[in-house]
Order: C-alpha cells, then structure tokens, then sequence
C-alpha cells in the first residue's frame, strides 16, 4: 500500500481522473455517448443535467458498478478498465446514503478501515476523527434508523472519505433533504472537501447546488457533455442553447447570422441586432448559419416604447408586451412576450430606477451588444 | 376494511359489515379446531385405562417410560436435523433466486413448490420407489457393478432426511427469499465501493441483513417437523420414530386415548415454548406474514 500514495493531492502533475471517449450502451440505447474529461487533483467538479443524460451512469462507470461498453477511464494515471470496484480506492456517498442498517454509525465508519485491515486502536482514532469532522461526536453508537436524514447523510459522507480515497464520488447526496438543510449542508460539504484537499465528482440535476459547490461544471445532456467550465463560464457564455436554456433564465433571440466586420449581426425582420465581436469570434458560425442571441434577463433593461428615436452605439433594443410584474422582494421579475411570440424575462433590482412597467404596456427592451451571447440554433 | 371504517359515518356500526364474512371461518375454527383441543386436554387429565387418584398419572406414565423420551428427545433430533437440511440446502437456493432475472427466479420458485402439488403419500412412496434396496438407485448402481450389494438408503435417517426436506424446503426457501428481496442492491455495492471483495461483502453485509429470514425460515420448518409422522414411518427405521407415530400407535392400536391425548399436549406444549423462545428473538408476524410475500 506505501507503493501508492494514500493521500489527497498526490501527484499534482498528473490528473486524478481521466476518461477518455467513455460509452455506455444499454441494450441498444447509448446512456453515454463519448465523454472525454480530466478532473485535476483537488478539484470539485459537478456532473450536471436532466434526469437520464448519462451523469449517474457516468458516475457509476468510474465507481466501477458498471462495466463501460467503450473507452477508458484512468485514476490517478492507473487504467481501472477491469478494476473491480474493491481495488479501485474510491469513496461514494449515495443517494439513499446506503448505510448498513445493522451497524451503528461508528461501525459503518470503520468498515472501510477494517477492510484495509488497519489496526484496531487507529480505526477507532480514525473513526472519532471522522465524526468530529461531521461534526457528530457522541452519535458514534446509534443505528442508521436512529439519526434524522441529515445525520445519515454525514456519516456517509464521513464513510466515504475516512479512508482517503483517491476520489471521492457523490450522486445526489443531498436530495432526499429539504431545501434549508439542503443548502447548508451544501456548504459544509464543500468546505470540508477543501479541507480535506478531495478530489470530488459530484453529480445533481440541481443548477443551483452546481453553481455554488464546484470549481468546474460538465454540463450533461443525452450521453454527452455539452459544455465544460467554470459556473460563471456556463453563465455569462453558454456555448449552446442548451446550456443557456439549463442554467439559469435566459431571453432566446432567433434569426440568421450575418457576418459584418469582427461581429455581425442576428437578422430577423424587421429587427436586427448586433453580435459582439468576441461573442461571433466564440460560436464561429457561417454567415445565413440559423442562430440564436442569448441575454440574461439581468442584463436586459426595460425602456418605453416612445423612448427615443435612435439607440445608442452598442446596444441592441425589442419590443415586447409586459405579461405580468411579480414582486419578489429583492427584485421585480417582468414576464414579457416578444414580437414572435415567444416569452422574455426580465429581472430589474430594486431601486434600479427602472421603467415601471404594467401588465399590458407596450415597451421596448435594451441591452448592451457585449451583453448577448450568440450561439447555433439547432431547430432553427 | 380500513378503507371501510373510514368511510363508517358516525354512530355507525363499529364493526365493519364486511367482517361479518369471516364468521364461517369462525365458526369453522372454533367447531373442529378448538374445541377437539379441548377435549384431547382433558382426556389427557380424565381418560384412564385404570382408574386412579391423580389426574396427572398420564403424565407419570409417559415420563415414566424411557422408550417415550427416547421419542420426544428423537423428534427434537429429527427436527433439528431437517431444519440444519433445508437451511443448507435452501438459503443458497433463495439466493440464486434474488440475483437471477425475474423470470428465471419465477421458475426457480414454481420448481421448489411442486412437491406442494402431489400428494405427501404419493411422494413419500414415491421416494420408497426410489430408495429400496430393490429401487431404482440400488438395481441402477447393482447393474452398472459399481456396488455388489445394496447400500441402505430407505429405513435410514438420510431417507428420512430426503423425504423431509423435500416437503418443508419450500418454508425454508420461502422466508428468506422474502427477505433477501428487501434488502437494498446498493449496500452490497456500498460494500465493494468501500473495499470489501465479494465474500466479505457477504459476510459482513448481505448475510447479516438475510438473518431475520434464516430464522423465520429455521422456525417455520422446525415447528412443522416437530409433528411429522408418515414420512418417518415409511422411510426410516424404528430408531427415526417420531412422537406422532407413538401418538398414532397409542390412539389406533393399543385404544389407550389418554396416553395418546397426553403426547399431543406434550408436544403442542413443548412447540409453544420453542415458539415463545423464538419470539424473543424474532417477531412472529414476520415469519408467518412472509410466506403470503412470496
């Protein structure tokens, strides 16, 4: 075992997971189509996407509970293609928590250690470190049944990364909690996991949860990663519709691009709207290529309609009709529809000294041209 | 019938009408269950052959007679022995039954209950067929010169063994199939996950959560045995003599009902106190409510 290294962190160098055109086909359906990701030592890193996108196969593909049908996937450099999941050193917190019910929650902690056959008095040290790192000293003798759903989460979590695994892997730990537990524990998993140096794989179908935990986000859809990147990446430059239609609410402009200089422009008559520089450099799509401009509803501002006859350089403008105006305390969300039909949303802050908006008001939306994103348009 | 009460308007009868339909069942119960046991009770306390003070001398009388205890320790053996089979032979089977395919394990469960489907004479002479010096196993290995002379296989406690088992599998199997089906896939998972190679997984893990089958199981089948009588008497010798037998001898060939009354009561006592002890361990609705699970 000193062969290996133990510890979290080793060997900076090279990554701690690698999967290189990873596939899962079930049947004849593929669950995951070719996924290539490195995940460096120490990172945490969330799988996210819609139920049935390939992110828990994925996660269990690397756990070793399902033999992939293609590609490889490396820990730690070493290839765990036929790596029974015993030998592959990695801790998993599950989404039920799967603890044994007839061990008390110290013993559910030390069975890992018992089967690295570690010496009874540095189990029981290991064992009451690990439940002061959750933070449940004195729980130690109680059975799975006797602790809330909170409480079995953190022995879980305290299973899993007793014996320092290589990589720790999480499938929806924390849904089964309500929402304020949830986001607590959100952020003492994160926090201990930094504490620790883990190298986290993470997997939610909850943006919010992704956002606030990871270093980086692979955005999950039919098999594939659709993008990956940091949660600000995903944000503020989403490379397809997909990615902006998942994370978080967006405002979707369809037209044609065309080309114009460094930028360009999204046509759709009789409105046109110019197509930053680096946004056009970003997507790289022919000119007449059906795209779409993605705005967040942040960054949008609402003006009347009789605001002026030109618009400044560098910002774009829409008309729209106000919907409704929800109140929501911090900010006011506008729900619009544009000229096409199709529904715009629009979040101003209070005090912003925005236009005042009522449900039925024709206005007109700006934004400034760095603000949209352009991507392909698939059903365009 | 909660669904019933539930809908039960106010002031209504508290029993719910529909329970009404177990009277028959009842009444069917109380007809020719209890109340020949209250009868058998008191002939074990009122029936003499010989007429004495103590109406308890049927009892003197079987604690008397070494051959009588003889019996009772044997049925106690014979029991022991068929539930140490069928949980060998049975837990094994259950658990080819909880990771084969659904459809595999329906046809492993319809093969463990066919000797349901025949009658208990009809394979008990069945396996005399078998089994007899003159049977199918000794004229085919006498045949092939493999043996120059029968090996004993009927009138042996491994007959009795066979016959058994074969009948009481199915409660050995039934329970603990019950119970393996319960117990989550992704403990073992858990297991493997957390460095167990599959034995260990077993034995620390699955084995352990498949116990409250074992012993419903082990249960079911001891008590059952407790009471066999004609698979011992047609396959095994005289040393593999049951109570029931002496039962059978006492009430048909000697007349004597109250030694006869006094056996039974022993034995349904006795039953009652490995029941009570097992219930410290285990609760007995899970054991008679597994096999409607299945």
């Amino acid at each position: 075992m000193s062969a290996r290294s133990r510890h979290w962190g080793a060997a900076p160098d090279r990554p701690a997971l690698a999967l290189r055109n990873l596939s899962k086909v079930f049947g004849d359906v593929p669950a995951v189509d070719g996924v290539d990701l490195e995940v460096r030592q120490g990172e945490f890193i969330t799988l996210l996407g819609p139920s049935g996108s390939g992110k828990t196969t994925t996660l269990r593909m690397i756990a070793g509970f399902t033999l992939q049908s293609g590609g490889t996937i490396e820990i730690d450099g070493v290839d765990m293609g036929h790596v029974p999941p015993y030998r592959r050193d990695v801790g998993m917190v599950f989404q039920n928590y799967a603890l044994f019910p007839h061990m008390t929650a110290a013993e559910n902690i030390a069975f890992p250690l018992q089967m690295r056959r570690v010496g009874r008095p540095e189990i029981k040290r290991r064992v009451a470190d690990a439940l002061g790192l959750v933070k449940l000293e004195g729980l130690g003798q109680r059975y799975p049944r006797q602790l809330s759903g909170g409480q079995q989460q953190r022995i879980a979590f305290a299973r899993a990364v007793v014996f320092n695994p290589r990589l720790l892997l999480m499938d929806e730990p924390l849904g089964a909690l309500d929402k304020k537990l949830r986001e607590a524990l959100q952020l003492e998993v994160m926090h201990i996991s930094r504490q620790l140096g883990a190298t986290v794989v993470y997997v939610t179908h909850d943006q919010d949860e992704a956002l606030v935990m990871s270093d980086r986000i692979a955005i999950f859809s039919r098999g594939r990663i659709e993008q990956l990147g940091t949660g600000e990446d995903l944000y503020e430059r989403p490379a397809s519709l997909f990615v902006a239609d998942f994370i978080g609410e967006s405002n979707i402009l369809r037209g044609r691009f065309e080309p114009a200089g460094d930028g360009g422009w999204l046509v759709r008559d009789p409105w046109r709207w110019q197509v930053g520089a680096a946004a056009a450099a970003r997507a790289s799509l022919e000119g007449g290529s059906a795209a779409a401009l993605v705005v967040r509803p942040e960054r949008l501002r609402i003006v009347g309609v009789d605001a002026g006859p030109g618009l400044a350089t560098g910002v774009n403008a829409v008309d729209a009709i106000v919907r409704d105006v929800l109140y929501l305390g911090s900010m006011r969300k506008f729900e619009l529809v544009l000229p096409d039909g199709n529904a715009a949303v629009v979040r101003q802050q209070r005090g912003g000294g925005g236009h005042e908006g009522r449900a039925g008001d024709r206005v007109r939306l700006t934004w400034a041209v760095d603000d949209g994103v352009l991507v392909a348009d698939p059903h365009g | 019938m909660t669904r019933g009460s539930g809908r039960r308007p106010r002031g209504g009868p508290i029993v719910d009408r529909w329970a009404l339909l177990a009277i028959p069942l009842i009444a069917f119960l109380v007809a020719f269950f209890l109340v020949p046991l209250i009868v058998v009770s008191l002939r074990s306390v009122a029936d003499f052959p010989k007429p004495t003070g103590d109406i308890f001398s049927n009892y003197g009388r079987f604690f008397a007679s070494a051959a009588n205890l003889r019996v009772l320790a044997n049925t106690f053996w014979v029991a022991a022995l068929s539930t140490v089979v069928c949980l060998a032979l049975g837990y094994p089977y259950a658990y080819l039954m909880n990771i084969v395919r659904p459809r595999v394990a329906g046809l492993l469960l319809i093969a463990v209950l066919l000797p349901f489907w025949s009658s208990l004479l009809v394979r008990t002479y069945a396996w005399q067929v078998i089994l007899r010096d003159t049977g199918i196993i000794n004229t085919f290995l006498l045949d092939w010169g493999l043996i120059t002379e029968p090996i004993p296989l009927i009138r042996t406690t491994l007959g009795v063994m066979l016959g058994m088992s074969q009948v009481l599998l199915p409660f050995m199997v039934l329970p603990i199939y019950a119970v393996m089906r319960r117990i989550d896939p992704e403990y073992t998972k858990a297991a493997a996950n957390l460095g167990a190679p599959p034995f260990a997984a077993f034995r620390r893990v699955f084995l352990p959560l498949s116990l409250p089958g074992v012993l419903a199981g082990s249960l079911l089948v001891f008590v059952l045995a407790l009471g066999f009588y004609i698979t011992p008497a047609l396959l095994g010798s005289p040393k593999d003599t049951m109570i029931s037998q002496f039962i059978a001898n006492a009430v048909q060939q000697r007349l004597d009902w109250g030694i006869g009354a006094t056996m039974a009561v022993i034995l349904m006592g006795l039953t009652l106190v490995v029941l009570f002890v097992a219930s410290r361990f285990i609760r007995l609705r899970d054991v008679f409510g597994s096999l409607e699970e299945s």
